[in-house]
């Protein structure tokens, strides 16, 4: 057999394994080796779960022998961002406080990759529970993007976007909660949704910020996005904010990739001015192959989208804050005492444990928001955030009156250099710019690949938004714009990044 | 607005619960500064008679039948606790001595 099981999509995975072509085994070890050559330069794992993704792989590999009627992603190797409790696996979130804690329990996203047979590889990089656009403010190290190791892969989900960027999975699991599923796929040439809010459920998802996180799938191709939508979507009595709906047609939209007819709204505010000349201008070839293929363009003006990024800096460390709490040294976690006090009290220990254990950016949006809800500045802060956020919702809708999805350029820049951002914190909440409207709405978005930029021959990623629960247009237009797109450059983009170097890994 | 004092931020870190050294709170302050000064535009925004959102969905209350389902036992529960005994996590002293 020649084809490179690494490099394969989930769907031709899928096909491969129903027509006995190759096993789950098979498949699970050739990425377990891809692991062991690359990951010690890309660092997109912080935990590799060998034996359980084997044990998995060698489970449903006897039931289809037995000719059970199997789950279309069975035998499909997943990693898992590190945000998500796990049963018996570590999950740190990024955080020294979380160092060697074990869940006892599954979230329900978890759940479902199980119960739909998919062997677990691993648990994927972060920065530190979830702040970031980077990666470098994860407590274990940066995770370096496949394109250029020099260069950030993106965050939060910066370990879920190049482990699938560096052909280690297939398909991988990350949260949105300004971005962080969507930014680092364009960063590195690859695809990530977020769902609708409520679309997937978040219980055991380690919440940032409770009423904008939603996770989602990130993947190679947008037929895998959708295939793994699939599985991780629909009701879950375990979170009250779950829809209670089926999920949206989100592969039969990604197969049919039909545009005809559609308007495809250029948001004014989310072009031009502010983006990196290449980033804007593959954006623009990406906008004529829709037109190539039967949609209309409409500009629509969303004017308070300019002050979502301040509105979304102060509702998350809010949130942030209060979800934090809860990391106190006395259930879970790290618990240290402090020095040169006799028998301290629960709260000196707890300072001192939080102290010790939180990084600094995270120490920082703790105290940001504590302040934002505080008693005399409630009404100036949080409460004038709440407000500009139902400005943007309306913003929303009045597009959507007008065009049938928005599209912009994901990120502003291609991937950036280690350390370029990382003392302004200010310069760092700006790679989001275009994603964050979508969060505080709770409409659904995509990125998928637009090309290389010109000027440093990195990725950008091509942003598609649409109304809350039409998910599948999403798909649709993602769909259409890639296959115009593989056309044109003859093979995949991640086709042209650059070979990493393997290492043998001694037995 | 009012300027953010180094007092203040060793306030709201007590009341968050993080110990700050000196070199942290230091830190802190400037960056502090000049994140709040960018937040503050949401006041700048047409946001007089506004309805605050706080999520994007509609929230009701949501129930469920009022039976007996698994939970985790004791010992699960107990698993990540940096120290348990007798069932039960166990904690440092949690008033202080008169």
């Amino acid at each position: 057999m020649t084809t490179d099981l690494t490099r394969a999509s989930a769907a031709e995975l899928s096909d491969l394994l129903a027509q006995g072509e190759t096993s789950s085994v098979e498949v699970t070890q050739s990425l377990l080796n891809r692991t062991d050559a690359v990951d010690g330069d890309v660092h997109a794992y912080l935990h590799v779960d060998r034996e359980g993704a084997l044990a998995t792989a060698r489970d449903i590999d006897a039931r289809r022998a037995a000719g059970e009627e199997l789950h279309r992603l069975a035998g499909v190797p997943i990693a898992v961002k590190d945000v998500m409790a796990t049963k018996g696996l570590p999950t740190t979130c990024g955080s020294k406080i979380l160092e060697g804690w074990i869940p006892p329990y599954d979230a329900t996203v978890v759940t479902r990759i199980k119960q739909a047979g998919m062997p677990i590889l691993g648990k994927t990089n972060m920065d530190e529970f979830a702040m970031g656009s980077s990666t470098e403010h994860s407590a274990y190290g940066p995770t370096r993007n496949p394109w250029d190791l020099d260069r950030i892969p993106g965050g939060s989900g910066g370990g879920s976007s190049a482990v699938v960027a560096s052909f280690q999975a297939p398909l991988a699991i990350g949260t949105d909660t300004g971005g962080s599923i969507r930014q680092p796929a364009a960063v590195t040439g690859t695809v990530g949704t977020k769902p609708t809010y409520g679309g997937v459920s978040r219980y055991g998802l380690v919440a940032l910020a409770s009423s904008l996180d939603q996770a989602g799938p990130c993947t190679r191709t947008v037929l895998d996005a959708a295939l793994l939508h699939e599985v991780m979507g629909g009701h879950d009595p375990m979170d009250s904010t779950s829809i209670n709906a089926p999920v949206p047609a989100v592969v039969e939209a990604a197969r049919r990739a039909d545009v005809k007819g559609m308007k495809i709204g250029i948001v004014r505010e989310l072009t031009g001015d502010g983006f990196q000349a290449g980033v804007q201008a593959r954006f623009d070839e990406s906008v004529q192959h829709l037109v190539d293929a039967g949609a209309e363009v409409v500009e629509v003006s969303c004017p308070s989208f300019e002050a979502a990024l301040a509105a979304y800096y102060l509702i998350l460390p809010s949130e942030a804050s209060s979800n934090l709490a809860k990391f106190d040294a006395m259930r879970y976690g790290m618990r240290v005492l402090p020095e040169g006090i006799d028998d301290p009290s629960a709260e000196q220990v707890m300072a001192a444990t939080r102290d010790a254990g939180f990084g600094d950016e995270v120490k920082r949006r703790i105290i940001l928001g504590t302040y934002a809800l505080s008693s005399g500045y409630y009404d100036a802060y949080y409460g004038s955030a709440q407000k500009v956020r139902r400005l943007i919702a309306d913003d929303f809708s009045r597009a959507f009156d007008t065009a049938d999805v928005l599209v912009s350029p994901t990120a502003p820049t291609t991937a950036f250099r280690f350390g370029d951002k990382i003392d302004d914190p200010m310069a760092m909440y700006l790679n989001d710019i275009a994603t964050i409207p979508a969060n505080l709405a709770g409409v659904p978005g995509m990125s998928l690949p637009s090309g290389l930029a010109d000027e440093d021959g990195l990725p950008a990623g091509f942003q598609i938004l649409a109304p809350a629960a039409a998910d599948e247009r999403l798909y649709a237009v993602g769909s259409a714009l890639e296959q115009r797109l593989l056309a044109s450059w003859g093979g995949p983009l991640l086709g042209r990044a650059p070979e990493l170097s393997t290492t043998t890994k001694g037995a | 607005m009012a300027e953010l004092t180094r007092d203040d931020v060793a306030h709201l870190a007590g009341l968050a619960r993080i110990d700050l050294s000196d070199a942290e709170l230091d830190k802190m302050v400037g960056e502090l500064g000049v994140i709040l000064e960018s937040v503050a535009v949401v006041q700048q925004s047409p946001i007089e008679g506004v309805e605050p959102m706080s999520h994007p969905m509609p929230l009701v209350n949501v129930t469920r039948p009022d039976v007996v389902r698994p939970s985790l036992g004791a010992e699960a529960a107990l698993a990540g606790a940096p120290e348990a005994d007798q069932q039960r996590f166990s904690v440092p002293r949690i008033l202080d001595e008169d």
